[in-house]
């Protein structure tokens, strides 16, 4: 029988694991789906593949279908998120100048509550010391890096674009351009946290996992015509994702894995600096590290459903960072990207999931590292 | 706006921007300048404040690129890649070129497809050229092995070079395998045997 051809586009990044080991160790072709990965050089190409059609799919940032659905952007179609690829995964990295001296605040813990509040000080003291305001880079403007950090730098009492510029830089140059003194500080993910560090030229200071606990990173962005015109194969595709993403969740396979990601055709780095992302172990600095648990988690049970809420909730933080605007016409765009419907077809609506996603339901306001009151009740 | 368009070709590669630079001076603009790195294209931006900026589609800064067009407050914004988003078949043949391009705001299409036309064709005939060097280099690679595989057969056999010729094809006929490796077989077998 002729496999069902689809083609979608990743970047070289950890989280693009899912997408990679569907198409490269069997599991899409188990459930008869001829997957074809493409490997670009930004979420611009991406954007603009799927837009002409030349994509059916894309590992995107859970804020890009978004952005994509709301016409944001110079080319652009609607684009819908039936399944979450991956949750944390991000962390934030800070120059020697910054950590020295954020660890001159002893902050009392490594929660990004106390780093946060140290970070306040330190950034405060740095810039009059400087005479400039400290800039931080994060890999596009609709992603979980940047509204993660915008967050979560706000809920410390530092304002993002007046305290700290935040600016955009692609992923493998961030070490460089924190080595350079180009940016204080970057947001992404792995393995360029672990690179910077290992490189010595910054530390880990906060994980995407801490400040914004079980929300998804990158999504399955899917194009129109699939979901509309081929929506068996999208179903068989997500089934076999899922797959995938157990397979990758896996600790005894991490060996595998970053062998295969550190393939010069995927990542291109040594597969070293793969593990620690795979793992939790994180090398936070030279001098040592710290375990963090559900650092980077693919497909664990209640985790792969897209919650409209939670797109609603990324909205407004476009929206709050003036991103975006908001309308009784975007609310209805912004609430039918996410598909939970098309999930629970592909997945046969696993009671697990349920139990998992009203847990996550009830457990909104605690959610986020602070709370999170401020955002969530102006609904 | 019947004033000139002003256009900025961002590209890595060298050779490729200035065919599209000799392209659209060719066709009577006369402010286009061709950036090669992101470093100090920022400041480029603002001084020409161009109407219409060329970046081949797989540059890795483009994201860079686009943030700074979003938080700019000295230059002017571009607000689409193509000014008629209907013309979804020429958008197409684009990206399929490798061409995006940013266009700010109250330019006539009329003015822009132009420019956009020449540039994917720029970036075809470039490709094109790129493709058919490399067959040519690998040509030429292939002819220099047969010639000196011929001399090892003339010298070795007492063949004529025609005859030398006439065996190498039957080899590679007989083994379903190209003339030119047919040829480096022997010359490497020749060396290993200290015949050269």
């Amino acid at each position: 029988m002729a496999k069902d051809a689809v083609h979608a586009g990743y970047l070289p990044l950890l989280d693009s694991a899912v997408l990679v080991v569907a198409a490269r160790f069997g599991f899409a072709e188990r459930h008869g789906v001829d997957l074809q990965i493409h490997r670009e050089r930004s979420w611009a190409a991406i954007r603009d593949r799927m837009s002409v059609g030349h994509f059916d799919c894309a590992q995107m940032p859970a804020p890009m279908p978004i952005a994509m659905s709301l016409s944001h952007g110079p080319l652009t179609a609607r684009t819908f998120a039936p399944l979450v690829l991956n949750t944390g995964g991000n962390a934030v990295t800070v120059g020697n100048e910054l950590a020295a001296a954020l660890a001159d605040e002893s902050p009392v813990d490594a929660s990004p509550a106390a780093i946060g509040a140290a970070l306040r000080f330190a950034t405060a003291r740095l810039a009059e010391r400087n005479g400039r305001p400290l800039r931080f880079a994060v890999v596009h403007r609709f992603s979980g890096h940047n509204y993660d950090l915008r967050y979560w730098l706000a809920a410390s009492g530092i304002r993002p674009d007046a305290d700290i510029e935040i600016t955009v830089v692609p992923p493998s140059l961030l070490p460089e351009a924190l080595a350079s003194g180009q940016i204080d500080g970057f947001s992404a993910g792995e393995p360029w946290n672990t690179i910077a560090v290992r490189a010595e030229v910054g530390e880990i200071v906060a994980t995407k996992v801490e400040i914004a606990p079980r929300t998804p990173e990158k999504v399955l962005g899917v194009s129109e015509p699939f979901l509309i015109e081929r929506q068996d194969v999208l179903k068989r595709l997500i089934a076999a994702l899922i797959e995938a993403g157990r397979w990758c969740d896996t600790a005894g396979n991490h060996g595998e894995l970053a062998r295969l990601m550190a393939d010069p055709r995927h990542v291109g780095v040594d597969s070293s600096h793969l593990l620690p992302g795979l793992s939790g172990n994180l090398e936070t600095a030279s001098s040592g590290g710290r375990a963090v648990a559900d650092f980077l988690t693919f497909a664990k049970p209640g985790m792969s459903r897209p919650d409209p809420s939670f797109a609603a909730w990324l909205h407004r933080q476009m929206v709050r960072w003036d991103h975006s605007h908001r309308t009784p016409e975007t609310d209805a765009i912004v609430r039918g990207v996410f598909r939970p419907d098309i999930f629970a077809a592909a997945t046969g609506d696993d009671p697990g999931d349920r139990a998992a996603e009203a847990a996550f339901d009830t457990d909104r306001h605690s959610r986020l590292f602070d709370g999170g009151l401020s955002e969530l009740s102006q609904d | 706006m019947s004033a000139e368009i002003s256009i900025l070709i961002f590209d890595e590669n060298k050779v490729r921007a200035a065919i599209i630079e000799a392209g659209l001076r060719e066709a009577g603009h006369e402010k286009v300048a061709v950036v090669g790195e992101i470093l100090g294209l920022v400041k480029r931006i603002e001084t020409l404040q161009p109407d219409v900026i060329v970046v081949d589609l797989e540059n890795p800064n483009r994201d860079q690129l686009e943030h700074f067009f979003q938080v700019s407050r000295s230059v002017k914004k571009p607000v689409a890649m193509f000014v008629d988003r209907s013309d979804s078949e020429a958008i197409s043949a684009a990206v399929e070129a490798g061409v995006s391009a940013y266009i700010v705001d109250g330019l006539k299409k009329e003015r822009v497809k132009p420019i956009l036309d020449m540039a994917v064709s720029r970036f075809n005939a470039f490709h094109r050229l790129s493709r058919e060097l490399d067959e040519a280099r690998s040509e030429l690679a292939g002819r220099k092995l047969i010639d000196r595989a011929k001399g090892i057969l003339m010298r070795k056999r007492g063949l004529s070079e025609p005859e030398a010729y006439r065996l190498l094809q039957r080899c590679a006929m007989n083994e379903n395998r190209r003339i030119a490796d047919v040829a480096q077989s022997l010359i490497s077998a020749s060396s290993l045997l200290g015949d050269l």
